[in-house]
């Protein structure tokens, strides 16, 4: 049976060796000899990392097709190096139905980019009320073991206390969108000094922290998992670190954006730079890198939020909530952690893949480049450098917050199971990806 | 770049002197007699004509300002200045004879847009202009009726009137 | 100056150029013409996503005073509020001809989003933009002060020395705000006083002294005391209790009035509340500017659309 061979790259950072890989699988690692018939990858000077995972990605198909789909969100994640996406529920229709969930997990096989797993809704609407068919969705096809109403934060704590009760029994996990209503309405960006001067109303630290503080409380009190989004603040790190002193079963992320960028980039009101929750201070960036390399939080998620141009090219207050982060990534992590000593690459690969998968339930990733593994595996170039662009973008939405600044790192290739999405550090084709996937 | 002086302190004391005769024997009738000088060193020259008027027949003069900025025809072609103040005596100049002061008359130019700046302050009986230097190249169809010192110059030459309430001394000079 | 988005990018020098400008402007008021030829063949819009009438009549009536034509755009209820991007907006007023654009916009930023997203390529003026700034306000409130203290004399100065207090709901203010930047660079000393609650965050920052209480501030004996209008609204928001609490602890009433110093000068950018933030005998007293300062917004904004419009754009050394 012929196979793929990736010549000579560092396998997680560390020593150069060769991978080979036959149907979907790894098949050796180390000094491999071709057999006849193999394709070759040259990997010399690049990084072999497992496939990336992002457990937050918004792929508004249904619903939202104006701004991306099933297809060109898992193109734009093949183009990041990710072989698996977990889909937030806040489409529309809301994710809230087994019907749904088995809809988006169905696209993403058929078009064969990435796995796709669908994140189910935890209450019916997003609205906070009642509970969504938890049991239903897990059950379907799509196997959701992930729940959130983000983009909204479940503020009820009765709801919250029952919904992470419900979990518990189907071996979910609920990942909440950590925002108090009450003290972010009508909130722009993040409350201190520049929101005071540009006018534009406060989305205070106290409002992730109250709602995660609450949370780890609930949580241990019900014995169930949760998982924080984006966490923003320092603050809040402070909490997820006590929380997890005290043992309660809490995991937490941070967004590539929250790594790098602050409210400074809200002076000049390019809603570009617009999401929630908002980028925050200088402290709060160091806080969350140091977080990460501590591991008080658990992986890096991109919170991928695509908008039409027409959401963004207007005033602030009327702008969209979010940008897109699934191509920029990778070289995110390695610009905030690696570069800067924080976290090696052997790390990469726990924070933006093992873990990711280990909260999510998706099998398949806890081995990274094992032999015997499914072949889900990254080819990143650390010595490159680019100065980014909306050029870069496979999505379908070109709300990047990182034009004009020069990043390290690119993704020369992508294996999905077996299947190269990225190769020479261009997406393969559609079809081909598409009859290869398939046909396996 | 050297400057040749052309006109020393006393040379202008006396050109003005001059000017004034010539105004006041120009001067038909008894009517009120306005002297409004273009900012900023027309201004300057307008207080000293109307001063030594008053010294020849008292009472006779009155003396203001007016600010042509807004007038202008290159007005949208250069960066915006400042306009300056315009000083209209509080009897207002209808029926008066008005003379506009001005230090260079050159392409005519600023004296187009002083008649049309004067016509939003009403209609005097007559106007007639004074300048220190005629240095001729008119682009206009307008000419002065009082000359300081006619100063034929080339184009690539500048002509500079300093004044000492404006520069801190009276010369007026030309350079390459 | 191309754009004028919010007084923190006046300097001292510009500032007073545009007040003495302004001056001027004034002055044609008494004329028998009072249309001055400045912006003849330029187009200046008013494009106006926010109903104010008092501040539309300004500009129209400053650009018309200077001969541009005058394109008045109400965007509230058109199709901009159904959609349109503000960047198709503002591409098609261009398209029109326009050479300044005067933006009225219930969102922060609007104006300056207008300036600098490299959409158009017009002057911009801020005729508001929500809670953050309202620079020509602020330049005729400073207009205001500086002719009531130095007179016919005015020409060329500062406010040195000059204690102003703003008085209220400095947090949705985007009059506080610009008059907080131009006062400090104009040598005002500036105290703002408001509740905790309608405090922006950051307020400590600011070259501002700030009190709680309004009788600490007129303990300072200011030479003017500008009390900033109070939406009935806030209080449903939890901003402060009651009517009657607020106007008790933070409204010029009249035993407050009467305790000013006597030449102390009241200002309200208006529309007054009257009897909540403001009583009626500090509004109609000969110490209130609340009509001066509507004739004075005619001359700030005829001296802003000139200096912006009339010449081009100086080369930077
Ligand atoms: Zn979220």
């Amino acid at each position: 049976m012929s196979g793929l061979i990736v010549r000579g790259a560092r396998l997680l950072g560390g020593e150069t060796g060769d991978i080979r890989i036959v149907d979907g699988r790894i098949d050796a690692v180390g000094s491999v000899d071709p057999a006849a018939g193999d394709h070759m990858i040259d990997a010399d000077g690049l990084v072999a990392l497992p496939g990336l995972v992002d457990l937050h990605t918004h792929l508004r198909e249904p619903g939202g097709e104006a701004s991306e789909t099933v297809l060109t969100g898992t193109r734009a994640a093949a183009a990041g190096g990710f072989t698996a996406v977990f889909a937030m529920a806040n489409t529309s229709p809301v994710a809230d139905t087994a019907g749904v969930v088995e809809q988006v997990e169905a696209l993403g096989r058929q078009h064969g980019y990435a796995t796709v797993r669908p994140i189910g809704a935890v209450t019916v609407g997003l609205e906070g009320r009642q509970l969504a068919e938890l049991g239903a969705m897990a059950a379907s096809r799509a196997q959701v073991r992930v729940f959130s109403d983000d983009g909204h934060c479940v503020a009820d704590p009765l709801i919250m206390r029952r919904a992470l009760e419900y979990v518990a029994t189907i071996g979910g996990v609920i990942a909440q969108h950590a925002q108090e209503p009450r003290l972010t309405e009508g909130a722009q960006m993040n409350e201190g000094p520049l929101s005071g001067e540009l006018g534009l109303a406060g989305w205070p630290a106290v409002a992730e922290e109250s709602i995660i503080a609450r949370d780890v409380l609930l949580a241990e009190h019900t014995r169930s998992r949760l998982h924080v989004c984006h966490v923003s603040t320092a603050g809040s790190v402070d909490v997820v670190r006590w929380a997890k002193k005290r043992g309660i079963a809490v995991t937490a992320e941070v967004t590539p954006h929250h790594l790098l960028l602050t409210d400074e980039t809200a002076r000049d009101y390019d809603a570009r730079f617009k999401v929630n929750p908002p980028l925050r201070r200088a402290e709060d960036v160091e806080a969350l890198r140091a977080a990460v390399a501590d591991g008080t939080i658990d992986i890096v998620a991109t919170d991928h939020a695509p908008h039409p141009d027409e959401r963004k090219e207007c005033a602030w207050a009327e702008a969209a909530f979010g940008m897109v982060g699934l191509e920029s990534a990778l070289s995110i992590v390695q610009h905030t952690l690696v570069d800067t000593g924080m976290l090696d690459w052997a790390g990469v690969a726990r924070v933006l893949s093992t873990t990711p998968a280990a909260i999510g339930g998706l099998a398949g990733y806890d081995a990274p480049l094992a032999v015997g593994a499914p072949a889900h595996l990254t080819l990143v170039d650390p010595e490159a450098s680019r100065r980014w662009s909306t050029d870069e973008l496979r999505g379908r939405s070109r709300n990047t917050p990182y034009t004009g600044i020069t990043l390290p790192g690119r993704v020369i290739a992508t294996v999905h199971g077996g299947v190269p999405t990225v190769l020479d550090g261009a997406l393969v084709d559609a079809d081909t990806v598409a009859t290869t996937a398939g046909g396996r | 770049m050297s400057a040749r002086p052309v006109l020393h302190s006393d040379d202008i004391a006396r050109a003005l002197r001059r000017i004034a005769h010539e105004i006041l024997e120009a001067r038909r009738g008894d009517g009120r007699l306005v002297f409004l000088g273009i900012p900023t060193r027309g201004t300057a020259l307008a207080e000293r004509l109307g001063r030594i008027v008053d010294e020849i027949e008292p009472g006779v003069a009155e003396i203001g300002s007016l600010d042509v900025t807004m007038h202008r025809d290159d007005l949208g072609r250069s960066a915006t200045r400042a306009p300056a103040p315009t000083r209209i005596p509080a009897a207002g100049i209808d029926g008066s004879t008005v003379v506009l002061v001005d230090d260079v008359l050159y392409s005519g130019r600023t004296v187009r847009a002083a008649l049309d700046a004067l016509a939003d302050h009403g209609r005097p009986r007559a106007v007639r202009l004074a300048v220190l230097v005629d240095r001729g190249h008119r682009e206009l169809p307008i000419r002065a009726d009082f000359v300081g010192k006619n100063l034929p110059s080339s184009t690539s030459e500048r002509v500079f009137v300093r004044l000492s309430e404006v520069d801190g001394v009276d010369e007026v000079a030309i350079s390459q | 100056m191309k754009h004028l988005l919010t007084t923190r990018d006046l300097d001292r020098e510009a500032a007073v150029r545009i007040l003495d400008v302004a001056e001027e402007m004034a002055a044609t008021a008494d004329r028998e013409v009072k249309k001055l030829p400045a912006l003849r063949g330029k187009t200046v819009v008013n494009l106006f996503f926010e109903d104010s009438t008092r501040t539309r009549l300004s500009f129209e009536s400053a650009a018309k005073r200077l001969s541009a034509d005058v394109i008045t755009f109400s965007a509230k209820g058109s199709s901009v509020s159904k959609g349109e991007s503000l960047k198709d907006t503002a591409q098609t007023l261009v398209a029109m001809g326009a050479d300044a654009i005067v933006v009225r916009h219930p969102a922060s930023g609007a104006a300056h989003r207008l300036a600098h997203a490299g959409w158009i390529d017009a002057s911009i003026v801020n005729a508001g933009d929500g809670t953050h700034e309202h620079p020509t306000q602020a330049l005729l409130d400073a207009f205001t002060l500086r002719r009531r203290i130095h007179g016919a004399d005015a020409r060329g100065r500062a406010l040195d020395g000059t204690r102003v207090v703003i008085v209220g709901d400095i947090l949705h203010s985007r009059v506080a705000r610009s008059n907080v930047w131009l006062l400090a660079t104009l040598g005002a000393e500036v105290h703002l006083v408001a509740p905790r609650t309608l405090q922006p965050a950051g307020i400590d920052e600011w070259p501002v002294t700030v009190h709680a209480l309004l009788d600490d501030a007129l303990a300072t004996e200011p030479h003017a005391v500008m009390m900033l209008r109070i939406q009935r609204e806030r209080m449903v928001d939890a901003y402060f209790p009651s009517e009657r609490e607020y106007g008790r602890m933070w409204g010029l009433t009249a035993e407050r009035f009467a305790a000013l110093p006597a030449d102390t000068m009241v200002m309200h950018p208006g529309p007054m509340n009257r009897g909540l933030e403001i009583a009626s005998v500090a509004a109609d007293s000969t110490r209130s500017t609340v009509l001066e300062q509507v004739t004075n917004g005619v001359s700030i904004r005829m001296a802003v659309l000139y200096l912006l419009v009339a010449g081009v754009e100086e080369e930077r050394a």
